[in-house]
């Protein structure tokens, strides 16, 4: 095909100590579906994967259950990442866990420089009941704003040790703390694995194999009823650059879009979103083409996505509800 | 019976207050029976009488407190900085006074090379001396067009390579959106490279493999050399994350019957639990031996200065700058603290920024609290910001501090326009507050940052001249006498090495550094000048190699 081998999409989820990065990884490695993942952290503290998920381990790589890794990556996250890119097969997705004071906006903005990934978003986890205090710590207050404006997602995480009262409160807040970041609350950093994974693995479409309709498209299973999702089939050539930017609208109420599709010059391309950042590659496989897309219940606004896309002729797939 | 030496000395300055000076000294086994008369010296038995050191002065082996081993390890590449430099067989490097200078020095070594795809490795590049101008791609494309081009810069954060090299690492391409990678006129990068993170997509491609860096030990023997060559016996690395094969290595490699330096090797907080470091420390604490000294703990607060990553109080960066980035969070830095007091564990933070610093004594303070600790010598890095009143918390807390001073030369005009401004320019890395208000005091290299070289250092903390030739705060000069003190037990103490080395009297470890001249009748001006014919170490005599 000539295109560019494919790039492994990073997520980096930062976020002060104890605000439950850890949890999170360790709650999407038992949702990996048979997702390859591969976790770098940084951080001083203690084992960060729990043991019973562990298959073995040596001094610097953790194997775990279902093909994942996780590797410690010190003071040298570039050589890791290098590293990390040898590895056959490669990881589907990779989770960046940075220390609690480090930007992670700036741990993103370092691994795209390297031709074999691509950064899928910044998630930063912050503690419910603490992190309006941190944010006004001598010390630290200011990383922790910087850690909160430079994200694409924030997941507020412990909502059950909150009153519902500070929770509207904090959702105003947090508006004016993370500007640019889409917000869902979590409880143990219970999220719905898709809104970091997408909706579908662009593996299988790779092989031509991964048909829609024979169950790559992953609905979401939502007990908490908070989110709802949409996949379409998108038969027609659309210009994806545009359609990324008007998905990446907060009129849409979109967290996490996903796709492949093919553009107005005949190309198929990747589409990758997670809150207001997207990203457009060429995708180098043989379609379907499609579109999924996950938001927040009450924001998530099915016919704009729709009216959009363009989507006249479109095959709505599934959706939740 | 034992063998005794005694030498014979112009003067011997013993950094010993009860018998300052000397012309002899008795030495058996590596040890010093004692300094003093012939006559004297006599006393201890049948002797032999060594007349090589007769137009000689003798010193305590200098102890470089804060240096890198991989200060040896650069000397592979091609030196192309701005000031003169000795290679450790004691070449002298003309600096190299232009970008122009610098790229003619790269294409030399390029056509020294025989395989085309080779790259030219250059180090010690240092343009701030070049006025406005910056090194660029197209510059370096001019020692080469067809090979990769990388030159480090004398910091060692920024490197700047030509087009070849961005070409190799995928970053000759537009919309690459990095704040240490800036971009040229034609949306391109123009080759400069700032930071670790910006460097090493390039470094490999360029000759600078981390791999190799990380545990090296041609590198090692030619740290040796060096400190052959500047009178020190005995230098801190400072520091590495210390895995078993680099330990062995030092090992092995120090325990040589001529390897002339004591190297006390820190362990650095990272990728690591605090429960299992301090585990760890005394683990290595126990692998120690007379030439390899383990189980100290350093920990980084935060950035530097000059790459505006320091942490700093209010009112921050003179030019605006926002303020710097905690490279460890405080329930780390405490719980790590707590761990080393209660288990007798050294620690050596670094801080650079005045925010920095207060975070330290905060945690220090609680730590103390919970475990008392009488002779802790905890020693605060660089703290080229502590301010007075830090000081003062510092001697109520018995911490120690090693200054750097060497930044005022090659630094101190950039500081006082740009980093911290004139003020607190003048009264950075504030030796003579440190001394009035008791805090044991030693002052670093940071080699390969600057230049080892304890003698310079000292020249340094006592004329604070910049590069430009400013008296940068004529409050905070020290005079030679406690200079000479901070280069030798000064360093010595913070180390806990103090009742082994750092004066030249009875039972402390044979280790002289050799002088031509007298540092107490050269000058202050002219400290820096002083030749160092070579050391003794545990009695074992090391000439500096003539230069070739």
């Amino acid at each position: 095909m000539g295109a560019a081998p494919a790039r492994i999409p990073v997520t980096v989820i930062g976020g002060y100590l104890g605000a439950g990065k850890t949890t999170l990884v360790n709650h999407l490695l038992r949702n990996a579906a048979g997702r390859r993942i591969a976790i770098l952290v940084n951080d001083f503290g203690a084992l960060p994967i729990d043991a019973d998920l562990i298959e073995a381990q040596d001094d610097d790589l953790i194997s775990i259950a279902g093909g994942c890794v996780c590797c410690s990556f010190g003071s040298d996250l570039m050589g890791a990442l290098a590293k990390l890119a040898q590895r056959t097969p490669a990881p589907d997705h990779l989770l960046i866990e940075t220390s609690g004071v480090a930007l992670p906006g700036g741990v993103a903005r370092s691994v795209a420089l390297l031709a074999a990934f691509s950064i899928d978003g910044v998630a930063v986890v912050t503690d419910a009941e603490t992190v309006r205090a941190r944010t006004a710590d001598p010390y630290m207050g200011d990383t922790i704003t910087r850690q909160l404006a430079e994200a694409d997602l924030v997941i507020v995480n412990k909502t059950d040790l909150v009153t519902p009262d500070s929770h509207a409160d904090l959702h105003m807040w947090m508006a004016q703390a993370a500007p640019r970041a889409r917000v869902v609350e979590a409880v143990r950093g219970r999220i719905p694995p898709e809104i970091l994974f997408g909706g579908f693995e662009l593996d299988s479409m790779r092989a031509g194999t991964g048909l829609l309709s024979t169950g790559n498209l992953r609905p979401i299973e939502d007990a908490s009823a908070r989110y709802a999702s949409a996949s379409f089939e998108l038969p027609d050539a659309v210009d994806v650059e545009r359609l990324a930017r008007a998905l990446a609208d907060p009129a849409c109420g979109l967290i996490r879009a996903k796709g492949v599709l093919r553009d107005l010059d005949g190309t198929l391309k990747a589409l990758h979103l997670v809150g207001a950042r997207f990203e457009v590659t060429p995708f180098a496989g043989r379609g379907p083409t499609g579109l999924a897309c996950i938001g927040l219940r009450d924001r998530f606004d099915q016919a704009a996505i729709e009216r959009i896309a363009g989507l006249s002729n479109a095959a709505i797939f599934s959706k939740t509800p | 019976m034992k063998m005794t030496t005694i030498y014979r000395a112009r003067r011997i300055l013993t950094m010993n207050p009860a018998r300052p000076e000397a012309t002899h000294v008795a030495i058996r086994d590596g040890r010093i029976l004692g300094a003093g008369s012939l006559d004297e010296l006599k006393g201890w038995g049948a002797y032999t009488l060594d007349d090589r050191f007769a137009d000689k002065v003798l010193m305590p082996g200098l102890v470089e407190g804060h240096s890198h081993t991989s200060e040896g390890t650069f000397w592979r590449y091609t030196y192309v900085g701005y000031f003169d430099r000795t290679d450790p067989e004691g070449r002298v490097w003309t600096g190299a006074n232009s970008i122009e200078a610098a790229v003619e020095r790269l294409k030399a070594a390029g056509a020294a090379l025989k395989d085309a795809a080779q790259p030219i490795a250059g180090w010690g590049l240092d343009p701030i001396y070049y006025g406005e101008r910056r090194c660029t791609r197209q510059d370096l494309d001019r020692a080469s067009p067809t090979r990769p081009v990388g030159v480090l810069h004398a910091s060692g954060h920024i490197l700047n390579v030509n087009t070849k090299a961005l070409e190799l690492c995928g970053l000759l391409r537009p919309g690459v959106d990095h704040p240490g990678i800036p971009l040229g006129a034609d949306g391109l990068p123009t080759g400069e490279l700032k930071g670790p993170e910006a460097m090493m997509p390039a470094s490999p491609h360029v000759g600078f493999d981390r791999e190799i860096l990380a545990c090296d030990e041609l590198g090692l023997r030619y740290f040796a050399k060096l400190c052959v060559r500047k009178g020190v016996t005995t230098a801190a690395d400072m520091a590495s994350q210390l895995p078993q094969e680099a330990v062995e290595m030092m090992a092995r490699v120090t325990g040589e019957p001529d390897f002339p330096v004591r190297v006390v090797s820190l362990r650095r907080f990272l990728s690591i639990a605090p429960d299992e470091l301090i585990k760890r420390a005394l683990e290595l604490r126990g692998a120690s031996s007379n030439q390899l000294r383990l189980g100290i703990v350093k920990i980084v607060v935060d950035g530097s200065i000059q790459g505006f990553s320091a942490r700093l109080k209010w009112p921050g960066y003179y030019n605006g700058a926002p303020n710097g980035l905690w490279y460890v969070a405080p329930e780390q830095l405490r719980a790590a603290l707590a761990g080393a007091l209660e288990h007798g564990v050294q620690i050596h933070a670094h801080t650079n920024g005045d925010e920095a610093t207060e975070l330290l004594l905060d945690c220090v303070e609680e730590a103390l609290a919970k475990h008392p600790s009488r002779d802790h010598r905890f020693t605060i890095q660089h703290g080229q910001l502590i301010n007075a009143a830090q000081f003062r918390r510092m001697k109520a807390l018995g911490m120690c501090v090693n200054l750097f001073p060497n930044h005022h030369f090659y630094w101190g005009d950039q500081h006082y326009a740009t980093t911290v401004g004139p003020e607190r320019a003048e009264r950075m890395n504030a030796c003579a507050t440190a001394l009035a208000t008791g805090v044991p005091l030693a002052i670093h290299s940071d080699a390969p940052v600057t230049p080892l070289g304890p003698l310079f250092t000292a020249w340094c903390a006592v004329n604070r001249r910049t590069a430009s030739g400013r008296t940068l705060g004529e409050a905070e000069r020290i005079s030679v006498s406690d200079a000479l003190r901070t280069i030798t037990l000064g360093a010595a103490y913070t180390l806990k090495l103090d009742h082994e080395v750092g004066s030249i009297e009875c039972g402390k470890r044979a280790d002289f550094a050799v002088l031509e001249d007298d540092p107490t009748e050269i000058g202050r001006e002219r400290l820096k000048d002083v030749r160092v014919w070579g050391t003794v170490q545990d009695g074992r005599i090391f000439e500096a190699p003539k230069a070739p």
